[in-house]
């Protein structure tokens, strides 16, 4: 019997995870890179790697969620394409039917999810402000020299968390540096930051949210034990951390893309070694003065986006030279 | 002496038309682009509210264009909007631009100040009074086909297929109302409109889900500062519901003697939940929450400027509304730091939440 796979791809701000599931669901493969700033470099990356193993099977759908969801589902061809709240929240129940709150912190946003009997019916994202995302900690752990594991198991060994401002990740910083000058120890400023995080999770994102357990924390910042146990102490009860964390907008793209795509559009993992180029800029057309995004694979332009009159989805493409 | 005044959504129509009525030289300031927000931005105080920045930038981009004087409306609530014309007067002076402001305050707050502005802007047709009466009244007539036809547009976006030809056609609508100058005439520019709408091929819908919209009626007038959220709610299948309107802010404002319904309304409504009047459209807010729980809607999107104090009050009465309700509420919070991407991702989010909400609810009733 010859099986199909399908696709899911979360392009976010800081990483871009692909997996590919078989058609019961399972994850079969998954990958997570680094976006960089480089959007489609890193799908490309990731095809590749896909490719060695899939290239012979066939992909009946593909799927693609996150902030760079729009471009990279023009670029690969995907049948659906979904944002990343509903997708975590769906991923999140394919885990734990019963699950009534997800956290959820990625590169550059935080969000909470709440959902009772099955379906999500109430979301918050966190507005204007990044401060305690997977960005900051990023930055925080390389500049103490420590990699993201090595941050979290030291929280774990502190004692007297320090309290560090956490409202502002600028100021979170001064104030660490401060800290680490008056001499406290190393352990108890990054629990100290932990904390900090945490707090500004619950004043911001779920603020006036109703948290019930089971919570399931998820995105590459639940990979750190830190602001895992940070939640904890405040919540009083263990929360639970998937199988999949980091990759659950992947793989809930797959999945939708198994239940409801028009099948068929993705371009193949030969993508990865054709040249790709993306161009944007202010049409002149009206006073909208709309950002027109066209994309143009191996010279050849495929409908851009991001007008409000619709010529430009309609493939008309600007004279290029 | 060139008059211009600060743009709300098509508030602009009306108001040009007033005025020039009156036998003014009117420069309306240009829609809003990337380069008002980055004047309103460089040249604001960092934590004023957007409405603030935006009208800001208004007045220099009309003022490029020779305006001359700015006529603009006061307030002696608990809202910022209180102080705008005053602040943003000292602003665009020290900035070395040159213009009169033409304030009009309510009575009692700076009544001199009101009638210096009201004898500016009737000036020569006080010995008239026959225009005045028919510029008032042609500018008011044009304001109201405005919101119909805007209500009409909100209504059948999201049934009709071709969504594009639907919003090519409401723009041109805007075109000819602004142009025309008959009264007799607004009406079949309206029907022209419903007409070619109404034609336009329908979707196989089923029940439209509905959506109201509450919030600061800047943010919500202004489709170039709330990132086009009805248009974007109308191309996903909503319908937009919403109370406030430029009719609606000028009966509950400015004429609120003549209609004292629309304060009972929303007194009535909000009282058992926030007690005081806040400002702004905070107590707005709330009351248009409670009936769109109590009437056939299927969520709510607050949108508010960041900073704003009367609706930062009642966003943290709408939680417990929506648990009452068993009513989703959305608050879109919007300053220029606000991406389109973002507040895209969110309203997908909202919309997929009321859809299996639905289902729900639609398979709880039939078992």
């Amino acid at each position: 019997m010859t099986t199909g796979f399908y696709l899911g791809v979360d392009v976010g701000s800081v990483s871009t995870n692909l997996v590919v599931i078989d058609e019961k669901g399972s994850i079969v493969k998954k990958i997570y890179l680094r976006t960089e700033g480089k959007p489609i470099i890193s799908v490309q990356k990731g095809l590749n790697q896909l490719g060695q193993d899939f290239k012979d099977h066939e992909i009946l759908g593909a799927g693609v969620t996150g902030s760079g969801r729009k471009l990279i589902g023009k670029v690969i061809g995907a049948d659906l394409v979904k944002n990343e709240i509903t997708a975590h929240g769906v991923a999140a129940l394919q885990v734990n039917p019963g699950v009534k709150t997800v956290i959820e912190i990625g590169g550059q946003d935080s969000k909470i999810i709440i959902i009772r009997e099955g379906t999500v019916v109430d979301f918050a994202m966190n507005t204007v402000c990044a401060a305690g995302t997977g960005s900051f900690l990023d930055q925080q752990a390389k500049r103490l020299n420590l990699s993201l594991e090595e941050f979290g198991g030291l929280a774990l060994r502190s004692k007297v968390p320090v309290r560090i401002a956490g409202r502002c990740s600028v100021f979170a910083e001064s104030d660490m540096i401060h800290k680490q000058q008056m001499g406290y120890k190393l352990e108890d400023i990054v629990a100290g930051l932990c904390e900090a995080l945490m707090r500004n999770y619950f004043n911001n994102v779920g603020k006036g949210k109703e948290i019930l357990p089971p919570v399931l924390f998820q995105g590459g910042v639940a990979a750190n034990k830190g602001i895992k146990a940070a939640f904890e102490k405040e919540l009083g009860y263990e929360i639970i951390i998937p199988e999949h964390y980091e990759v659950m907008g992947a793989w809930d793209a797959a999945l939708l893309s198994r239940k409801f795509g028009k099948k068929m559009g993705f371009r193949g993992f030969s993508l990865s070694d054709r040249e790709i180029r993306v161009e944007s800029f202010e049409c002149p057309d009206c006073p909208n003065c709309c950002e027109i995004v066209t994309v143009v694979i191996d010279g050849e332009p495929i409908p851009g986006w991001g007008g409000r009159c619709g010529k430009w989805e309609k493939g008309v493409s600007r004279a290029i030279g | 002496m060139r008059l211009t005044f600060p743009r709300m959504g098509q508030i602009d129509i009306p108001v040009q038309t007033l005025f020039t009525e009156l036998g003014h030289q009117v420069v309306p300031p240009p829609p809003v682009t990337k380069r008002t927000f980055d004047l309103g931005v460089k040249y604001a105080p960092e934590f004023a509210c957007l409405p603030f920045k935006i009208t800001l930038a208004n007045y220099i981009e009309a003022i490029e264009k020779g305006a001359e004087a700015v006529v603009t409306f006061g307030g002696a609530g608990p809202c910022r909007f209180g102080y705008f014309a005053q602040v943003q007067k000292r602003i665009l002076h020290d900035l070395g631009y040159d213009f009169e402001l033409l304030l009009l305050d309510p009575p009692g707050a700076e009544t001199r100040e009101l009638l210096r502005a009201l004898r500016f802007l009737l000036g020569k047709n006080l010995k008239e009074p026959g225009r005045i009466w028919r510029a008032i009244r042609l500018a008011w007539a044009k304001a109201v086909f405005l919101d119909r036809a805007n209500r009409l547009y909100r209504r059948l976006l999201p049934r009709v297929a071709q969504k594009k030809a639907a919003e090519m056609e409401y723009r041109k609508f805007l075109r000819v109302m602004a142009a025309e100058n008959d009264l007799h005439r607004l009406e079949l520019v309206y029907t022209a409109l419903a007409h070619n709408l109404e034609n336009l091929a329908r979707l196989e819908t089923g029940r439209v889900l509905r959506v109201k919209i509450v919030g600061e009626i800047y943010m919500i007038l202004e489709s170039g500062v709330n990132f086009h959220t009805e248009n974007i709610l109308g191309q996903m299948g909503v319908e937009v519901a919403r109370s406030v309107s430029m009719t609606h802010w000028v009966e509950a404002n400015l004429l609120k003697a003549l209609f004292p319904e629309h304060r009972r309304r929303t007194e009535l409504l909000s009282i058992p939940y926030l007690t005081s009047f806040v400002g702004g459209h905070g107590r707005e807010t709330i009351a248009e929450t409670v009936d769109a729980g109590t009437n056939r809607v299927d969520g709510v999107v607050q949108i508010l400027p960041f900073t704003c104090m009367p609706e930062l009050v009642a966003q943290s009465i709408l939680p417990d509304l929506s648990r009452r309700f068993n009513l989703p509420v959305l608050s879109l919070v919007l300053d220029e730091h606000s991406g389109a991407a973002g507040v895209t991702t969110r309203l997908e989010a909202f919309v997929d939440l009321l859809r299996q909400k639905r289902e729900k609810d639609e398979a709880k009733a039939g078992v």
